[in-house]
């Protein structure tokens, strides 16, 4: 099977609010998809659907061939999913290094017991944490600031210490949301090489939400467009961007109504 | 001073310390707050007391040694924690904190009426086991286990609850498993200490693991700093020592003891050691976080001066 992601008739109702519409979809294995459309489209609710943060109303997700529907979000992430957030969630107060190392928790199998008696395994394993960390520091480019206190990160590093958390966890399918917001055009060509550069080096899938049609255009191989919680339409990036109900979503509806 | 008098404050503190120890661990590194953990405390001391009194003077004392009594103190206190966790640890901050207090005084009103341990009217007769070698050992092995869980990956998805919840479970951390391991483990050492406090004033009443108690603890580890152990232990010596060393100033005493934490809190609200460990490590990072300190205020004044030049 060469779909890593299946997500099959999805549905989110906040009351009587369809949030998320009898939405299907299939992210390739190794491939880049993105999830474009205008604002409360409900692109963040389907990520909160796929990692278990909020309880889907009807449908399916299927990840790996396994049913994921509803687990609890850590077991989704120990399965291999995981993500970034729109507003950022880093550990704040915790050192670049430590916010690492905590996510690379899931490598390590020794018990509380081994620790509070620092027995062999403990020591062993958390030798190979330490390295995990520093490596991963090293190839995202964050080695000189592994000391720096996360909270007084400037921006786009702190977007990058999202990815590099996310990493730790060896996913493979990394969500993205929305994850050159606030960035300028330089940072934005930066974290597009990264993302393409990750998913060759970390051999993961990605699905990423973004409203830069640079970004999305430049490395999205797939896209699927929401419009008020329903798929609006899916294809390649140029067809996707010729499609006039696509258009219409973002730009008002084409027949003559020229304002814009 | 007689060395009585001072081996009594220190025992007292090395007791307040292991209790302090464990909340260090659930509101420093886990962030959830407790005001109920004099009930672990007396639970603790009443199960201890139980095991070490001779049966000529309680029905159904056991009259085991002290270790015994420690152990079932330690794991009592762990079982009813863990029985509390599982009711309680879904509420989310504040919700979790009011169950606590309601968990406190239930088990002070319930030893209140259970004739046998004596009731309100306390219950004499337990023995005098507790001594400083015994509350010194138990303190170093305390700050030992809990320097190394807190360093270790468990430690770590705690600290990671405190931070950002959220965060911590798409980052693969069970929180409430988390959350439960802070609760069982903080009220064992809130169970040991109680065993060790009734063992060294030989009498135990339930008025003594009232809120107050509760809050008492609270205090120092907010006091020590969060997140700091070595905070802990300083905060628990300080605050155990002050009521004793303002006893010259008499019926104030209590006055200025409350002035003394108020001023201190607030010229340094982060706690006296604010996260930060006394420990080779700890003391590394505090010298490379002034170095970078400078450094930027070198680049500032650089900048400064360039801007002022041109």
């Amino acid at each position: 099977m060469s779909d890593i992601l299946v997500v099959k008739n999805l549905t989110k109702r906040f009351g009587g609010l369809a949030a998320v519409n009898d939405v299907s979809f299939n992210v390739r294995r190794d491939g880049i998809m993105g999830l474009i459309g205008p604002n409360g489209a409900g692109k963040t609710t389907i990520f909160n659907l796929i990692t278990g943060v909020y309880k889907v109303t009807e449908g399916s997700v299927e990840f790996d061939g396994k049913a994921i529907t509803d687990m609890e979000p850590f077991k989704i992430a120990d399965a291999g999913v995981t993500r970034t957030f729109q507003n950022i969630r880093l550990f704040k107060n915790l050192s670049v290094y430590d916010n690492v190392l905590t996510a690379c928790h899931l490598s390590a199998k020794y018990s509380i017991a081994e620790s509070i008696l620092r027995l062999p395994r403990f020591v062993r394993e958390e030798k190979a944490l330490n390295e995990k960390a520093t490596a991963l520091l090293e190839i995202m480019g964050l080695t000189d600031r592994k000391d720096v206190t996360a909270n007084n990160l400037p921006y786009g590093l702190q977007r990058r210490l999202e990815i590099v958390r996310a990493l730790a966890l060896d996913p493979q399918l990394l969500l993205l949301d929305e994850p050159a917001a606030g960035m300028n055009p330089d940072e934005t060509e930066q974290l597009m090489r990264l993302i393409v550069d990750i998913r060759q080096r970390f051999k993961l899938s990605v699905l990423v939400i973004e409203h830069h049609m640079d970004l999305v255009m430049g490395i999205c191989e797939d896209i699927v467009v929401l419009s008020f919680g329903q798929k609006l339409a899916e294809g390649l990036p140029d067809e996707v961007a010729s499609d006039p109900k696509v258009v219409e979503a973002y730009l008002g509806s084409s027949g003559g109504n020229s304002k814009c | 001073m007689d060395w009585n008098y001072i081996q009594g404050i220190l025992m007292l503190a090395g007791i307040n310390l292991i209790a302090v120890l464990g909340l260090c661990l659930l509101t420093g590194f886990t962030g959830l707050f407790s005001f109920g953990h004099a009930g672990f405390m007396a639970i603790g001391a009443y199960i201890g007391a139980l095991m070490t009194v001779s049966p000529n003077s309680t029905p159904g004392g056991l009259g085991l040694p002290l270790i015994v009594g420690i152990v079932a103190g330690g794991a009592a206190a762990g079982l009813v924690s863990w029985g509390l966790g599982s009711i309680t640890l879904k509420l989310k901050g504040d919700y979790f904190c009011i169950a606590t207090l309601g968990f406190g005084e239930a088990i002070r009103l319930v030893l209140n009426n259970i004739q046998v341990f004596g009731g309100a009217r306390g219950w004499p007769g337990v023995p005098h086991y507790t001594t400083l070698l015994v509350v010194v050992i138990a303190g170093v092995i305390g700050v030992w286990f809990l320097a190394n869980l807190v360093r270790s990956r468990h430690g770590r998805n705690m600290i990671a609850v405190r931070e950002e919840e959220l965060a911590a479970q798409i980052a693969g951390v069970d929180v409430v498993k988390y959350k439960m391991i802070a609760l069982v483990t903080s009220a064992v050492y809130t169970g040991v200490a109680g065993v060790l406090f009734g063992h060294y004033l030989t009498f135990l009443q339930p008025k003594m693991f009232n809120m107050t108690k509760s809050t008492e603890l609270t205090i120092i580890v907010i006091f020590g700093g969060l997140g700091s152990i070595s905070g802990s232990v300083l905060g628990a010596l300080i605050l155990t020592a002050l009521p004793e060393v303002l006893r010259a100033f008499d019926i104030w005493r209590l006055v200025f003891y409350g002035a003394a934490v108020i001023l201190i809190m607030i010229s340094r609200p982060q706690g006296l050691m604010g996260g930060m460990e006394l420990s080779p490590a700890g003391i590394r990072k505090l010298t490379a976080a002034r170095r970078l300190r400078q450094e930027q205020k070198k680049a500032r004044a650089a900048e400064n001066a360039e801007g002022g030049a041109s």
